[in-house]
């Protein structure tokens, strides 16, 4: 498994998308922080961007990378490897070297401009967690739907349907779920219901950091009040981590039983 | 004519030749600030000297001026009130006063000043207290340069800083008050002045008036009180030049106004709070010139305010401009304000946008009638439900826009 991470991820950081990635997010971090000196404020805008714009290239690059593989696949199906290694090595291959370019290209403007607060540093951090693991979640169910679907405009679109549900539907049908049972208490509703969801999961951990939460009211309090504990920390971090383990365990699964 | 004239000037070099200086000290023969008030006659100046003076339900019965050289302490030790001011003309300056005790019945005070006129309280400084300086029925008064710290935790076993109950023509200037539970608090307090003064980390207001009509406050600065600064029942008042800052919370307001009619609201600083400015049956306020900075809530209008004017207010990254609910008529008006949200043109290079702002975005609509979703913040759903509102507004108030709103900051 390690070997094909290895090669698939060499191959990948000499791809011109890699780099042209990277220095998207570079240049973002850069201007941002020059146009902005307020660093919390700017956290909020890679925020933004972050969740909506690194989700989609990933689980665009995800699905991208797999049709683009298939033959290497077949390739290495015919050695003596083992199939479910093939698959998750490749896996990881795109989910680290998509993480690394958002680590890199938004770390080093951060890192050059002097992030010397430490709580600036704790927000990055978390902001950072939130991208990668944003990352390996969408990778993971690019992948999915790849395994499933061999025709690739249906691939294509199934998995830019699931990023638009994600980041649009979702919300659209919370929204109006909570507007139709008004009358009931729902602030645990609220809460389980972006446990669901890691696009908004992600937003709400770094909202809850950067101190917005105690602008918005009694249920910003309550909000605040589960997430900004150790237990809520721990559940909102499981369940992204289930986010990544539940497709990861269905991709060694599909893979180990797909026809070729 | 001339003798009734040299008669009053007479009378008044007697009275001065009179007017003695009293000394308090621990080796002095008056060892206690209660024995130096009984000496002392009308008139005369009591000078406490440093010392640990242990006393409480000191009686000031007569004019004087009681004056705390390098500060004596007074200390109260907890068994009720310290100082008690039942005569006109009392002047007490630089003392050290501690100690108060607590009693849920009769407000014990460090100073209460009943029924009095032309008091001076001056630099004194407040610490472990149930009251502060608790005014009753009384007028014609300076209440300046004190400093008043309080150990207040729970609301109901603490009392105020500043308290002022039916008094008229009171100045209330450039005091320190923090931690006790109203900052200032004033209930039927007409024609008085509350300037220059901090009030920080109160547990609950910073400042509260309640019935206090013709008042002006200016220059005062409130910050981190559990539930900022309340106003309510009150007329003709000026806010003037203050600063509301992080007051932050479930139910926190950097000002509330309730039931607050023709009052003036004017270069004042909101600047993170949780709701910058609230209004619930305000009527006729002239709001201008002040900076809403960086609030979640920067205007929360409740029903029924009614002819009131926004001009020329900066509103500066509020995750809510303005949130309008209930039955607010349409002649409230908003014009000539900086949105940093407003994202028109000015083709003709007059200053004010050509198309006008509606500052009531599609979501706060919404969070007032559902709190929860409040979840939503920031997500894309949400920026493109406002979006698609503001290009056709249908739910939000169609009057509430500010139809020349200005290019530039103030």
């Amino acid at each position: 498994m390690f070997k094909i991470f290895r090669y698939s991820l060499s191959d990948l950081l000499r791809s011109s998308w890699s780099y042209f990635y990277f220095s998207f997010y570079l240049l973002l971090g850069f201007g941002l922080l020059f146009f902005n000196p307020d660093v919390s404020k700017s956290v909020i805008t890679l925020m933004n961007i972050i969740v909506v714009f690194s989700s989609l290239i990933a689980v665009v690059f995800g699905i991208m990378y797999y049709y683009n593989s298939r033959e290497f696949i077949e390739l290495l199906l015919a050695q003596p490897i083992k199939r479910s290694d093939i698959f998750i090595g490749q896996y990881l291959a795109v989910s680290v070297s998509l993480s690394l370019s958002l680590l890199l290209g938004v770390g080093i403007p951060f890192v050059i401009y002097g992030v010397a607060d430490a709580d600036l540093v704790k927000n990055f951090l978390v902001l950072m967690t939130a991208g990668i693991f944003l990352n390996f979640i969408f990778v993971a169910v690019a992948y999915n739907i790849a395994l499933y679907h061999e025709n690739r405009i249906k691939g294509f679109s199934y998995a830019i349907l699931f990023w638009l549900f994600m980041t649009l539907i979702y919300d659209g049908l919370f929204l109006i779920s909570l507007m139709m049972f008004k009358e009931y208490p729902l602030e645990k509703a609220s809460l389980a219901a972006t446990l669901f969801n890691p696009i908004d999961l992600s937003r709400i951990l770094i909202l809850l950091r950067l101190d917005i939460s105690a602008l918005m009211g009694y249920t910003g309090a309550v909000f605040k009040n589960f997430f900004g504990t150790t237990l809520g920390l721990t559940i909102a971090l499981f369940s992204l981590l289930i986010w990544v383990i539940l497709p990861v365990l269905n991709i060694y699964r599909k893979g180990n039983k797909k026809d070729f | 004519m001339l003798r009734i004239f040299l008669c009053i000037i007479l009378l008044y070099s007697q009275l001065n030749v009179f007017a003695q200086t009293v000394r308090v000290c621990k080796t002095c023969e008056l060892k206690t600030l209660q024995a130096g008030i009984a000496q002392a006659k009308s008139g005369d100046t009591l000078h406490i000297e440093k010392g640990i003076y242990k006393e409480h339900e000191v009686i000031v019965d007569k004019p004087l001026t009681i004056i705390g050289k390098d500060y004596p302490v007074i200390d109260g030790e907890m068994i009720g009130e310290i100082i008690r001011v039942i005569s006109d003309s009392v002047t007490i300056d630089g003392l050290f006063i501690k100690n108060v005790g607590t009693s849920y019945t009769s407000d014990f005070a460090a100073i209460r000043i009943k029924r009095s006129k032309h008091f001076l309280i001056q630099n004194l400084k407040l610490e472990t207290l149930f009251f502060g300086i608790y005014l009753e029925k009384s007028d014609d008064g300076i209440i300046q340069n004190n400093y008043i710290k309080g150990n207040a935790k729970v609301e109901y076993q603490s009392g105020n800083g500043i308290h002022l109950w039916h008094c008229k023509n009171v100045q209330v200037l450039n005091n320190k008050i923090y931690n006790v539970r109203d900052g200032i608090y004033f209930e039927f307090v007409n024609n008085s002045l509350v300037q220059g003064n901090v009030s920080i980390n109160n547990l609950r207001y910073g400042l509260h008036f309640m019935f206090s009509n013709n008042d002006i406050y200016k220059d005062n600065y409130f910050e981190d009180n559990g539930a900022g600064v309340a106003v309510m029942f009150s007329k003709f008042i000026k806010i003037e030049n203050n600063t509301f800052k992080k007051n932050k919370g479930a139910a926190s307001y950097g000002l509330l106004l309730k039931e607050i009619n023709d009052a003036t609201i004017s270069n004042n600083i909101f600047q993170e709070n949780t709701i910058g400015t609230y209004l619930e049956g305000c009527n006729r306020i002239t709001y201008a010139n002040n900076n809403l900075i960086q609030n979640g809530w920067a205007l929360k209008m409740m029903g029924a305010c009614f002819e009131n004017k926004f001009i020329h207010n900066n509103f500066i990254g509020n995750t809510f401009d303005v949130s309008y609910s209930g039955g607010n008529t349409t002649d409230n008006r908003f014009d000539y304000n900086y949105w940093s949200e407003y994202a028109g043109y000015d083709l003709n290079k007059d200053g004010t946008g050509d198309v006008p702002f509606r500052p009531v975005k599609l979501f706060s609509f919404i969070t007032t009638k559902v709190p929860e979703s409040i979840i939503l913040i920031r997500s894309s759903f949400v920026d493109l439900v406002n979006f698609s509102e503001k290009v056709s507004p249908v739910f939000t108030p169609e009057h509430v826009s500010d139809s020349f709103p200005s290019m530039n900051k103030f």
